[in-house]
């Protein structure tokens, strides 16, 4: 039982092979999972920086209502433009799925890869080509159709950038579309005997869920994406009012996809909100099966409510009150949830580690972005509130707040399993708080300003409008969100380039396999065969050790290199 | 890692057994055909909903398909989802030469199908039944921008033998605008299934080439079958859109 080698010296996939080519034409999930990590983070700067240029040119006073020029209007809608597409299709769609999904599902099902590691290695490839399509994008021309490339805004005589970024969009499509297909099958073929469906850990059950929604939705908008691109270039005429098309139809097959892609975006960081619950309040899950069953739940009722975005868009009276009433049919789902994890924590032994801590939020800002999607599922109300900033704020809450939260998180929990090494300092929680602070400063003013008629995808609006002030702190929200985001950022960075605290195999307590073998795992994920599968959420599975400063199973086997981790002062 | 020393030939690293293999090749590929069911959905909702809106304009434009050569298409597709699917019993049963001789067949009937289809589309440029959006199109509604020589050489648009019901110029400009759109729905179609059977030449030819080095087998043959599989789908798309765009009336 004595321990014998440093974790980080030893052989594991980070240190297994070198060299570029190792990285990007290897087939290992883990280190795909990585390199989708640090692309994603990328894109995420990228979106970023367009988010701030659309709050500082909302600064009031940055641009006067009655002067302003049509170069600042043009600049202003390719900034949200960019900020919408690039933070949709290449951060928060792949960002949990792609990064952490690839990671972590294969060690979750004790298994040595996904079902098809080459398909994967191919997904991310396309991923690139869609990333590079849109930086080509941002070079050749001022794309300014909003992010839902509606025609005639995207067809027609417009800006030529529409083809690289609907280019972009597509393959970026397929990578999705890969992606689940290699999920779908793994978490099919590949769980371990004793692994039955409902022994699955929940994070599992939202990538499945995901997994579904990604192969059923995403051909539909690949399909709409490249009849886009045949109709600008081509005048192909299904879509041209001119040549008696119609446009509304497109809406139609748009969001018939990205309704769905909300879910996307938003289950699997639920998912690792069951799995934070769980470990760090030191209790079984509550309500295992509810929550396995509402991610399905919330992946069929996705696919049924998409005409709820058009509300205002010309169809029939009769399907808009359907659609309203199908919408509120997410909401039961959706709050059984909140619910079992806020069960979970009660009387549970709470540590508040940053993992936890960005889990604590999202119940804030899920709770408020769902919430307020109730307003916008109302008929009624909706008509209202269409294209004010009443929409812009309650997207934000559901898809920055639980999707990106969601994704830190997660970042943050798996992280040891990663590198070897943990950061869970002061430092950290710091950057989550004033994370937390920042967004809801930043889209709180949002809300009352929607709900004032503050129309979305302006430029710039007059004092005597009355918005000044909710714009004046929402701008001042962004920066303190700034700040925090890029605190978290550092202290990722800073594990990352300087040798931080080492990380034994389970350092959190977590049940599920992939605590089961050393941190960093060895190139083929375990070292012995087979994990031990048991609830995935029985905490009296795992004690503390003093010797590791972890985690290990009550009674570890003999061969368990788990057990031989060193502690860090021998280090 | 004792694991390893005895990890059954011809089985990935991160499988355990053939049979996990193989069943996840097949669960995996029938996803896929199902994303490529929904892939083509698209489209099929835009026939629906302009046909049913404008079912006139559809039977009417219908007459400007050639029904015999879509036929004959029909036909030959329907000769390579045989042969392919000889092919794969071929594979399973380890007869190497048959199985050459069905995947060339199969080649052919693709290749044939392209041939004909490229007639068909050399047939429409020529008279000029295009998308509205063409530049050369008949259906366009500024008649003037039309090509004096195309549209004198168009049996559409001059209608000297009156097989339709009306030439084109005599028609009413909304209901022109329309038979633009039954074509703009046409070419994206077949366009699209025809992107689908050059992808499906490929793999085919693939095969070939790994079925003459010898590479298939009763062991190994799911490759095969699962491009087999794709192709019976490429068949079955055309099978619906041969009824839906031909025989309208």
């Amino acid at each position: 039982m004595a321990p014998t080698t440093n974790t980080l010296d030893r052989t594991n996939y980070l240190n297994a092979t070198k060299g570029f080519m190792s990285w990007f034409w290897t087939i290992d999930h883990k280190r795909l999972g990585l390199m989708y990590l640090w692309s994603v983070i990328a894109c995420f700067i990228m979106g970023g920086f367009f988010a701030m240029k659309i709050r500082l040119n909302l600064m009031p006073g940055a641009v006067d209502f009655a002067t302003q020029t049509a170069e600042q209007m043009n600049a202003y809608n390719n900034a949200f433009t960019v900020h919408g597409a690039v933070m949709v299709f290449l951060v928060i769609i792949p960002s949990i799925p792609a990064a952490l999904g690839n990671f972590v599902l294969p060690l979750m099902l004790g298994a040595k890869d996904v079902a098809f590691p080459r398909l994967n290695r191919f997904s991310y490839h396309l991923w690139i080509i869609g990333a590079l399509l849109f930086v080509a994008t941002l070079l050749i021309g001022n794309l300014d159709t909003g992010w839902t490339f509606y025609p005639p805004y995207s067809t027609g005589h417009t800006d030529p950038s529409v083809i690289t970024a609907v280019l972009g969009a597509f393959i970026l499509g397929f990578s999705s579309i890969f992606t689940g297909l290699n999920f779908i099958v793994t978490i099919h073929k590949m769980r371990p005997p004793q692994m039955t469906w409902f022994k699955m850990p929940l994070f599992l059950w939202a990538i499945y869920a995901t997994a579904v929604i990604q192969v059923l939705a995403t051909p539909v908008i690949g399909i709409s994406l490249l009849l886009i691109l045949v109709e600008k270039t081509m005048q192909i005429g299904i879509f041209t009012p001119e040549l008696g098309g119609d446009p509304v139809f497109f809406q139609h097959l748009f969001w018939f996809y990205s309704h769905p892609a909300v879910y996307i975006m938003v289950l699997p960081g639920m998912g690792i909100m069951s799995e934070l619950f769980a470990t760090f309040s030191r209790k079984p899950i509550f309500g295992y099966k509810s929550i396995a069953m509402s991610s399905i739940a919330i992946a069929i009722f996705s696919f049924i409510v998409w005409g709820h975005h058009m509300f205002i868009s010309g169809q029939s009276d009769l399907m808009s009150v359907i659609f309203s009433a199908l919408t509120f049919s997410v909401a039961v789902p959706s709050a059984i949830k909140v619910f079992n994890w806020i069960s979970t924590m009660y009387k549970g032994s709470i540590s508040f580690s940053v993992p936890m801590l960005y889990g604590m939020s999202i119940i804030w800002l899920f709770g408020i972005g769902g919430l307020t999607g109730l307003f916008l599922a109302t008929l009624g109300t909706d008509v209202v509130f269409h294209d004010t900033y009443f929409v812009v704020a309650h997207f934000h809450y559901v898809m920055v707040g639980s999707a990106l939260f969601g994704f830190i998180g997660g970042i943050y929990y798996w992280w040891p399993k990663m590198y070897g090494k943990v950061v869970d300092g002061p430092l950290a929680k710091v950057g989550c708080v004033l994370s937390f602070l920042g967004f809801n400063l930043t889209f709180l003013p949002q809300f009352v300003g929607g709900s004032k008629g503050m129309p979305r995808r302006y430029a710039a609006y007059g004092s005597e409008q009355g918005f000044d002030d909710w714009n004046y702190w929402s701008t001042m929200g962004a920066m303190v969100l700034l700040a925090g985001l890029s605190i978290a950022l550092f202290g990722l960075l800073r594990s990352f380039f300087v040798k931080g605290a080492l990380s034994p195999a389970n350092p959190w307590g977590g049940v599920t396999l992939e605590w089961q073998t050393p941190s960093p795992p060895p190139e083929h994920n375990f070292e012995i065969d087979p994990p031990t599968v048991g609830d995935p959420y029985d905490m009296s599975l795992v004690e503390y050790r003093g010797e590791v400063e972890g985690f290990l199973p009550v009674n570890p086997r003999e061969d368990d290199p788990c057990v031989a981790y060193i502690a860090p002062e021998e280090a | 890692m004792s694991s390893h020393d005895n990890h059954p030939e011809g089985v990935a690293h991160h499988f355990e057994t053939a049979e996990q293999q193989f069943d996840s090749g097949k669960l995996g590929i029938w996803t896929f055909l199902l994303t490529e069911v929904l892939f083509f959905s698209a489209l099929f909702v835009a026939y629906t909903m302009y046909r049913d809106n404008y079912p006139e304009v559809f039977q009417f434009a219908s007459q400007y398909l050639d029904t015999n050569l879509g036929a004959l298409n029909t036909l030959v597709l329907l000769l390579s989802s045989f042969t392919i699917a000889w092919g794969v019993r071929n594979a399973m049963l380890g007869e190497t030469k048959m199985l050459t001789i069905n995947l060339i067949i199969t080649l052919i009937c693709a290749a044939g199908f392209m041939v004909i289809k490229a007639e068909e589309y050399g047939h429409k440029f020529h008279e000029g039944t295009l998308w509205g959006g063409h530049e050369h199109s008949i259906f366009q509604l500024d008649a003037s921008k039309v090509d004096p020589e195309i549209a004198a050489h168009s049996k559409a648009w001059s209608n000297p033998d009156g097989e339709f019901s009306a030439a084109v110029k005599d028609l009413d400009p909304e209901f022109r605008q329309k038979l633009g759109i039954f074509f703009g729905v046409y070419f994206c179609l077949t366009g699209l299934h025809g992107i689908h059977v050059l992808i499906g030449m490929i793999l085919l030819t693939w095969l070939l080439i790994r079925n003459l080095r010898g590479e298939f087998g009763p062991k190994n043959f799911a490759a095969v079958d699962f491009i087999a599989l794709y192709w019976h789908l490429v068949d079955l798309i055309w099978i619906f859109l041969f009824p839906l765009l031909y025989l309208i009336s």
